[in-house]
């Protein structure tokens, strides 16, 4: 019933939009698999395989010696070159081992719950070879389901990080608008300050505060919390511009008139008036918050070991000589890049729909 | 007596360069005076940019006065107007202003604008009831909200819908109950009719109308409509450039302008009859000067046809003539 006419006209134009549409699908599938990461993942995201470090990604055969046998892969061996004595793997076609659905393999904690060893698919628990989709690091862990678990950390923080930055901005730059004067130029003089700072030596300053000690759920919040120091800026400077144009407007002026206290104004008028900017703008700054972490992460002073994140795991590809002998550590790097490219379909989508005159930029 | 407005100024400092240091003023009022009483009206005119609406916001607060005094009398102490008089200035005891804002109310002039568009219009409407507590259930504040609907003449059942489903002249109805919701004693009529139609601006006047009747509220009704404000007003105040130059009875003032400029005003009258279509001779040129740098002396000597060198250099004060009835022009006082 709310503005049913609107609404509608939202929903209309928002489902319109392609690109948007492909983002959400996306989205929708990478959120899915991380809630269902340690299910999806062949092996338990730390256990480590000697004798497999760095094994390139298993290819999936189909048929053996030209008989039909279903999805398997071959087994590995390690070849040593005589020459170079550089280590090399190579597929071992006397071995075969078949993928299996719902299958059991290592163990691990079920959403931290309970203990299971339940995997949707795998080469079951007693293979002595192994499906490394995405190849395996230089523990020999797989990269499959580590990209799977660090996507936890890279796909939440962005959002709880938007989110504290949101709250942040609307009410600081709220204030800013509302009540003007010399609150507004100080809290707009600081802003610029702070926006002046060259963002990574930033980060990196405020990461480094994190002490070395905390445990890593601790230090993945306080990764979020200085992506939220960093991003509630832009949010606030949107905020204040909007605050600007509706504290004229005659519906606010009538609740002064009335007596209505500022904190109610700003509360039950203004920003019920700008949530539309506000999931907007929230939406648009998600990528950069996912882009943030990573930075941090890869610079090493973000999430640490044993938990990854898309960041960390792309630290391993630091080198030009890892990245041309293990080409397959860059595939983090893809993830990254379509979440943040989804998030700003999605975005660009929701402005399309809820802002068609364009009020607010990027942030 | 509710109201003594004293010599009352707003200045809008215009601000300039990093360290907002102010470069000038806008003067939008000039030490205008007045007092309004119980079911009184005065009108307000004038052309565009000349204070009307700054007069109004100064009064109900939404902006402080630059300089000059304004005195409310509290309800039940009419009778010793003055001595009971509370001044309303920039940080009034608290109690006061709570009773000011409950008694002086204001209608806008763009209904669009003048209701949330996120707010039901039960919601709009039980915002000043909430803010003073004057319900004390749910049950009676929605009895409340519905009794005003009625009494603007919408129906009950529109308290669940939102600001956009009404017509101007609907909204401009849910702007005036949400005004006399507090049963306020004075209404700053800010353009109320000037955003709706001909057809409807005669309803909505009535309905004011009504309600002055009822309620014994005072209006300010500030228009450039000079036929809407002959019949509303029992006093017309003719503004020109933040200045009053002007008031008298509404028979008094069109029938003999005394001001240049009210009788220039009267002149662009357009007849309602088609036969004598013609206006009036025109003998207004230009445009009114800037509030930023006003002319010396007299506010309107720059287009007005009997300017003497005298207005040039004196500013004319708002001075009685006659009975009930002042004007600033140095052609009339002498």
């Amino acid at each position: 019933m709310k503005d049913s006419q609107t609404s509608a006209r939202v929903r209309r134009a928002f489902f319109k939009h392609k690109l948007g549409m492909v983002g959400l699908v996306i989205l929708a599938i990478l959120y899915l698999t991380i809630l269902f990461a340690d299910v999806i993942s062949p092996y338990n995201y730390l256990e480590t395989h000697r004798n497999f470090e760095h094994v390139p990604p298993s290819r999936i055969r189909w048929k053996h010696e030209d008989e039909w046998k279903g999805p398997f892969v071959y087994g590995v061996k390690k070849v040593r070159d005589p020459e170079t004595l550089a280590v090399s793997y190579q597929e071992d076609q006397t071995k075969i081992y078949p993928i299996y659905w719902f299958t059991q393999g290592e163990t691990y904690k079920f959403l931290g719950l309970w203990e299971t060893d339940f995997h949707l698919f795998g080469l079951g628990k007693e293979a002595k070879g192994f499906l490394f989709l995405f190849g395996a690091d230089r523990f020999g862990r797989d990269v499959f389901s580590r990209i799977l678990q660090g996507g936890r950390v890279s796909l939440t923080a962005g959002l709880i990080g938007t989110f504290i930055s949101v709250v942040i901005g609307a009410i600081i730059g709220a204030l800013s608008g509302y009540f003007g004067g010399w609150i507004d130029t100080l809290i707009q003089r600081f802003i610029e300050i702070l926006r002046s700072f060259p963002r990574i030596p930033l980060w990196l300053t405020l990461a480094l505060i994190l002490p070395p000690g905390w445990p890593s759920t601790w230090v993945y919040l306080g990764i979020v919390v200085v992506l939220a120091f960093i991003g509630w800026m832009g949010v606030a400077r949107v905020v204040r511009g909007m605050t600007l144009s509706l504290r004229e407007k005659e519906f606010v002026i009538a609740s002064r008139i009335v007596g209505q206290s500022n904190f109610k104004i700003i509360t039950k008028h203004l920003l019920p008036n700008m949530m539309t900017y506000l999931v907007v703008v929230a939406t648009l700054s998600i990528p950069g918050m996912i882009l943030g972490e990573s930075a941090i992460s890869f610079l090493g002073l973000g999430i640490k070991e044993p938990m990854t994140s898309w960041g960390l795991l792309l630290k391993q590809a630091q080198s030009l000589s890892e990245i041309e002998a293990h080409p397959w550590l860059m595939l983090p790097g893809i993830f990254i890049m379509v979440s943040v490219l989804s998030f700003n379909f999605v975005g660009d989508a929701l402005r399309d729909a809820l802002d068609p005159y364009r009020t607010v930029e990027k942030v | 007596m509710i109201l003594k407005v004293d010599k009352v100024k707003k200045y809008f400092p215009i601000k300039k360069g990093i360290f907002l240091l102010t470069a000038g003023y806008v003067r939008a009022l000039e030490e205008v005076s007045f007092e309004i009483s119980e079911g009184q009206t005065i009108g307000v005119v004038g052309e565009s940019g000349c204070g009307k609406t700054t007069l109004g916001r100064v009064i109900a607060k939404v902006y402080d006065a630059t300089s000059g005094r304004i005195f409310y009398t509290p309800h039940g102490k009419e009778n010793n107007a003055i001595a009971q008089a509370a001044e309303i200035r920039k940080n009034t005891e608290k109690q006061i202003m709570k009773n000011y804002r409950k008694d002086v109310q204001m209608i806008f002039q763009d209904p669009y604008n003048s209701l949330d568009p996120r707010m039901t219009i039960g919601d709009i409407l039980a915002e000043p009831l909430q803010v003073h507590k004057v319900c004390s259930s749910e049950a009676a504040l929605n009895e409340t909200v519905s009794q005003l609907l009625l009494k603007v003449g919408l129906y009950p059942e529109y308290a669940s819908r939102y600001p956009h489903e009404f017509s101007g002249g609907q909204r401009q109805r849910i702007s005036i109950a949400r005004a006399i919701a507090l049963h306020p004693r004075m209404i700053i009529c800010d353009e109320p009719t000037s955003a709706l139609d001909v057809s409807v601006q005669s309803q909505i006047i009535n309905l004011l109308k009504d309600l002055q009747k009822e309620y014994q509220m005072a209006y300010l009704f500030i228009s450039h409509n000079l036929d809407v404000i002959y019949h509303v007003s029992d006093w017309i105040m003719v503004m020109y450039l933040g200045n009053v130059v002007e008031i008298a009875t509404p028979e008094a003032l069109f029938e003999d302008p005394l001001h240049p400029y009210t009788s220039a005003l009267m002149k662009a009258i357009p007849n309602w009859n088609p036969e004598e279509r013609s206006l009036g001779e025109t003998t207004l040129q230009g445009e009114p000067p800037s509030p930023i740098a006003p002319p010396s002396g007299c506010p309107f000597h720059t287009r007005c046809e009997f300017v003497m060198e005298r207005c040039k250099t004196d500013k004319p004060r708002l001075s009685e003539i006659g009975q009930d009835r002042k004007v600033a022009c140095h052609l009339r006082v002498q």
